[in-house]
């Protein structure tokens, strides 16, 4: 199995072919859309890209979950509810969600999706 | 209006791969703008024949029952000008289909040179339109015409 520095090396990769970025771009913390101009196609293609380069199946919404804010009770008012917090930990496990918490606006959902969560997403499901 | 930047099909393999030709001329209006005295055809427009190819190919794939989109371009090259009597041959080739949508790349040849190429990924809707507006009667009758269904 690979460890967590080449599975980095290879979602670089993906990120410089499906974004057009450059390598120095794609750090851990480094967010899909904010850092690194990722739009909604992309997350599509990144998908389909890890799939190739690591010989693996991702469920839809397995790493990118959708339509979160959708539902009411999860959120009000531009903020997510308690129900949709804990809804979030659920459905994005490899999310760092600490400092999201202390105020969990909608508009700043999107950072969520880091190069870092992929990393972590895909050394467990490489595990299994 | 049509808008076709293939003149003819010359193959489609369902799920695998098309190949079409294009021949520029002058007698296309934007040419003698693109650029006055100089003309070769803009590198958008050998996008919009590779897009047009693949995405015959890629709707071909649902029966072209399915609006297909195009979504993304990636990695577009136009290492040479394409120039007004050139014959284009452009050919895509399926690289996977998806749920979500259709991933392809294409290339162009001019006398045997690669004068354009890039990845293409279409995505389909179903639900949200009842009517193919993509595959209109027009372009299935130049596939009809071209003799490749």
């Amino acid at each position: 199995m690979p460890d967590r520095e080449e599975i980095l090396a290879t979602v670089t990769d993906v990120m410089v072919d499906a974004l057009g970025v450059d390598p120095e771009e794609v750090t851990m913390e480094a967010s899909l859309v904010t850092d690194l101009g990722a739009e909604s196609i992309d997350f599509l293609d990144i998908v389909f890209r890890l799939e190739k380069a690591l010989s693996i199946k991702i469920p839809r919404e397995e790493l990118f979950p959708e339509n979160l804010t959708a539902d009411s009770k999860y959120a009000k008012d531009g903020m997510l509810t308690a129900e949709g917090v804990a809804a979030l930990k659920e459905r994005m496990p490899y999310a760092d969600i600490t400092e999201f918490e202390k105020s969990p606006k909608v508009s700043a959902l999107a950072d969520l999706f880091t190069v870092g969560m992929i990393v972590r997403y895909l050394e467990t499901k490489l595990k299994r | 209006m049509r808008w076709f930047h293939v003149d003819r099909f010359e193959v489609l393999e369902k799920n695998k791969y098309a190949r079409a030709v294009k021949c520029a001329t002058l007698g296309e209006d934007h040419l003698h703008d693109h650029f006055p005295g100089y003309p070769i055809v803009p590198s958008a427009l050998n996008i919009e024949s590779m897009a047009q190819t693949a995405g015959v190919l890629a709707g071909y794939t649902y029966d072209f029952k399915k609006n297909v989109i195009l979504a993304k371009v990636e990695r577009g090259e136009f290492p040479v000008m394409v120039r007004p009597g050139d014959k284009m041959v452009i050919e895509a080739w399926i690289d996977e289909v998806k749920p979500e949508g259709c991933w392809t790349h294409a290339k162009i040849n001019v006398d045997g040179k690669e004068a354009a190429s890039a990845s293409i990924i279409f995505v389909h809707l179903e639900d949200e339109l009842p009517e193919s507006f993509v595959f209109t009667q027009d372009f299935m009758d130049l596939l009809e015409a071209s003799g490749v269904i």
